[in-house]
């Protein structure tokens, strides 16, 4: 589908940039030592932090990932939400105060804040630069996807514009101008998605969703005898059931010229018919869409109730309802999904988009996109092991830890995790009626289901919808700057000064910080151009993954067990490290992306940590036990502290 | 070495109290979100029976996310109260 270009979503965004880089150059005047550089000098408010938390955990990936799922996939993109969030009650309980109590600048800092290691220090290190890299590409890839459809320009103009922004804000004034860019894109992204729900809570549900003023596409649909007579003689039968088309449900017709493709269920003896989308890849490279070039928008957006249900009664619109009104009138009702098949036609490879009428019960529960029905043990590992990396992952994120160290105590730390969670959790409740929204009102780009929030937001209006095109660059640029910071650390202080052992001035760390960010920015900004393109959306479920498997268990197990050793603390960095990365590599979802056939992989689940967690505390275990003389006496700072 | 808080931390008597006290509310929630997993896992049908108007698995989630503010902030009430009582 065609995107406009919205002159205010630019001006926006313009705004916010000159906003915070006016914010950064003020800041950057009070930021001279290695303190006020690495941990804006440890005296942000707790509440401010907890906002900024919001601000840097919620990336792209919330806010337009799990939206764009749930419009598509229903209660299975929802469950990302509540393994998200879970994670934030291991962050509370557990890690929130003991990594204030440790650490200084990193997270490095509390893994060898007994020990002295250089093994922790490297290992900790490169834990931190993989996963930050990993979720650093589909950021700065998704700054460019974004700013070809509503900015019209080129995917280089918007991962350069994300990447020198944000090495700007970074190499000024480091943590303490990151903190409010956090803070305000957090706040301005809870705001807005409110304003978002209530509109769509207002505007109720129908059968016939309007898109800005433009009335919902009329799917056609006609019946057929068995031997494929149409119902409609104005259409002629190009290619029929004995066609690779008829072999997978579907038949081509023709009218006036024009081709489309119909789906078609076996229905009183004959058939009945349905129009559906379709997008043809030419031998040459061109891509047609429902058989037009994309300029011509033919390929129109999708998402629509069939049969609407209020109280028991069928309506045609509900009107405005209150948010429990809302979800129990969809379960009610009957929603049109959509599903997908490949043709191969010749030389031309086709997708189609086929109508999939499903019970709103169905679509809120799980079993949509996950294979948990009737599932193998394999399907059932998959899921339960995925689960489990949403769980145990958000505490073992660098750039989310490293927020620890800005806050003046342990109780500021603690008190800045609940706002977080109160905050992130506000908002994984809204992305159930954006994404529930984007799904019944005619919004759903089926090319790309990242759009559907944005695209929600035009159906009411372009205004709504230049200040959340907008936010999603924001989203970026908080994001972004949190990973940065995070590698820069890495690099200047664990690297450099610690682990080289360069000895470095306060004002030579401030440098080196700065320098490292610089670099770390140039680097991101090279990874989001060559990686235009491809979907590496992925990436962060490998963050999350390695985070959870090589710095989770290190933590834990530094603070609860007294056994543990500072090789047992980098042992397990680098099993779970390898393992989970070795695991992914391997996975069936690795052998399709390497244009292999998924059954042949070596392995048959695609999640690692199920495997890569256990692997990685029986590694800090072993070693631990292998190397007790290296127990450092005291021991009660940490483990049972 | 580089190490230790960014800003200096008076000591805290209340540590271990709020470590115990951490320790059982995250196995408190890690057994919910347990029981949450397994039942999508094993019986999904389940998660699609109506409670107080919604699915299950709608219950569930906003459960989830409710469960863990609430525990957050019995959480914070606890450790502050210990905090005034061990450091003062």
């Amino acid at each position: 589908m065609v995107y406009t270009q919205s002159p205010l979503a630019i001006a926006l965004f313009v705004t916010f940039v000159c906003f915070v880089l006016g914010l950064s150059f003020y800041l950057a005047r009070r930021t001279s030592s290695a303190e006020g550089y690495y941990a804006a000098g440890g005296n942000i408010h707790w509440f401010t932090n907890g906002v900024a938390f919001a601000g840097d955990y919620l990336s792209a990936a919330s806010f337009l990932g799990i939206c764009g799922m749930i419009a598509t996939a229903g209660y299975d993109g929802w469950m990302y939400s509540i393994g998200y969030l879970a994670g934030w009650v291991v962050a509370l309980f557990l890690v929130a105060e003991p990594m204030k109590r440790l650490g200084k600048y990193t997270f490095t800092d509390a893994l060898d804040s007994k020990f002295n290691s250089k093994a922790i220090q490297l290992t900790a290190a490169i834990s931190t630069l993989l996963v930050s890299v990993f979720y650093l590409i589909p950021q700065m890839v998704g700054a460019g996807v974004l700013v070809q459809p509503l900015l019209g320009l080129p995917h280089w103009v918007g991962v350069c514009i994300v990447g020198i922004v944000v090495t700007i804000i970074v190499a000024t004034a480091g943590m303490a101008s990151t903190t409010y860019v956090q803070f305000f894109k957090g706040a301005l992204l809870l705001i807005m998605s409110t304003v978002v729900v209530i509109a769509v809570l207002s505007k109720g549900l129908t059968t016939t969703p309007e898109n800005n003023g433009q009335p919902y596409h009329d799917f056609k649909s006609m019946t057929a005898s068995a031997s494929l007579e149409l119902s409609d003689p104005s259409y002629s039968i190009v290619a029929g059931l004995d066609s690779v088309y008829g072999e997978a449900g579907f038949v081509k017709l023709a009218k006036d010229g024009k081709e489309s493709i119909w789906q078609l269920n076996e229905a009183n003896g004959g058939y009945a018919l349905e129009e559906t989308l379709y997008v043809t890849n030419m031998a040459d490279g061109t891509k047609l869409y429902n058989g037009a070039q994309k300029e011509d928008g033919a390929f129109f957006p999708v998402g629509h109730i069939k049969e609407l249900k209020m109280d028991g009664q069928e309506v045609a619109a509900t009107g405005a309802v209150g948010p429990l009104a809302y979800l129990s009138a969809l379960k009610d009702s009957t929603i049109v999904l959509w599903g997908k098949k490949y043709i191969a036609d010749g030389a031309n490879k086709l997708t189609i988009y086929y109508q999939k009428p499903t019970p709103g019960s169905r679509v809120l529960r799980p079993g949509l996109k996950f294979k948990v029905d009737n599932a193998t043990p394999t399907q059932t590992f998959n899921f339960v092991s995925l689960m489990l990396a949403l769980f145990c992952g958000t505490a073992a994120l660098p750039h989310i830890l490293i927020r620890y160290y800005t806050v003046p105590s342990q109780a500021a730390a603690r008190k800045s995790t609940i706002v977080a969670i109160a905050a992130i959790g506000f908002f994984y409740v809204l992305t159930l009626f954006l994404g529930m929204g984007a799904m019944t009102n005619g919004v759903i780009n089926l090319t790309d289901n990242n759009m559907s929030a944005p695209l929600l937001a035009l159906s009411f209006g372009v205004i709504l919808f230049a200040v959340i095109s907008s936010l999603a660059f924001a989203t970026v640029l908080g994001t972004v700057s949190g990973l940065i910071v995070a590698a820069s650390g890495a690099v200047a202080h664990d690297l450099m000064d610690n682990f080289l052992g360069m000895n470095m001035t306060d004002a030579a760390k401030v440098r080196a910080g700065k320098i490292a960010a610089v670099v770390v920015g140039c680097i991101a900004i090279y990874l989001g151009i060559v990686f235009e393109g491809m979907n590496v959306s992925f990436l962060v479920g490998w963050a999350f993954a390695v985070a959870a498997s090589a710095n989770l268990p290190a933590i834990l197990m530094l603070l609860f067990w007294k056994k543990t050793t500072g090789k047992g603390v980098a042992a397990s960095i680098m099993v779970g490290l390898v393992s989970s990365l070795g695991l992914i590599l391997i996975s069936p979802d690795m052998w399709v992306r390497y244009g292999l056939l998924p059954q042949d992989a070596p392995i048959s689940f695609n999640s690692p940590a199920l495997i890569s967690i256990p692997a990685s505390i029986l590694a800090l275990v072993v070693v631990s036990l292998m190397t007790q003389k290296d127990v450092p006496i005291v021991a009660s700072e940490t483990a049972g502290a | 070495m580089g190490h230790g808080p960014a800003v200096k931390l008076g000591k805290d008597n209340a540590s271990a109290y709020k470590t115990k006290l951490g320790v059982g509310m995250f196995i408190a929630y890690t057994i919910v979100y347990a029981i949450f997993v397994v039942i999508n896992a094993t019986n999904p049908k389940a998660m699609e029976s109506i409670v107080m108007g919604q699915t299950a698995a709608v219950m569930w989630g906003f459960g989830l996310i409710a469960l863990a503010l609430v525990q957050a902030v019995i959480y914070n009430h606890l450790c502050t109260k210990a905090e005034e009582q061990l450091n003062s």
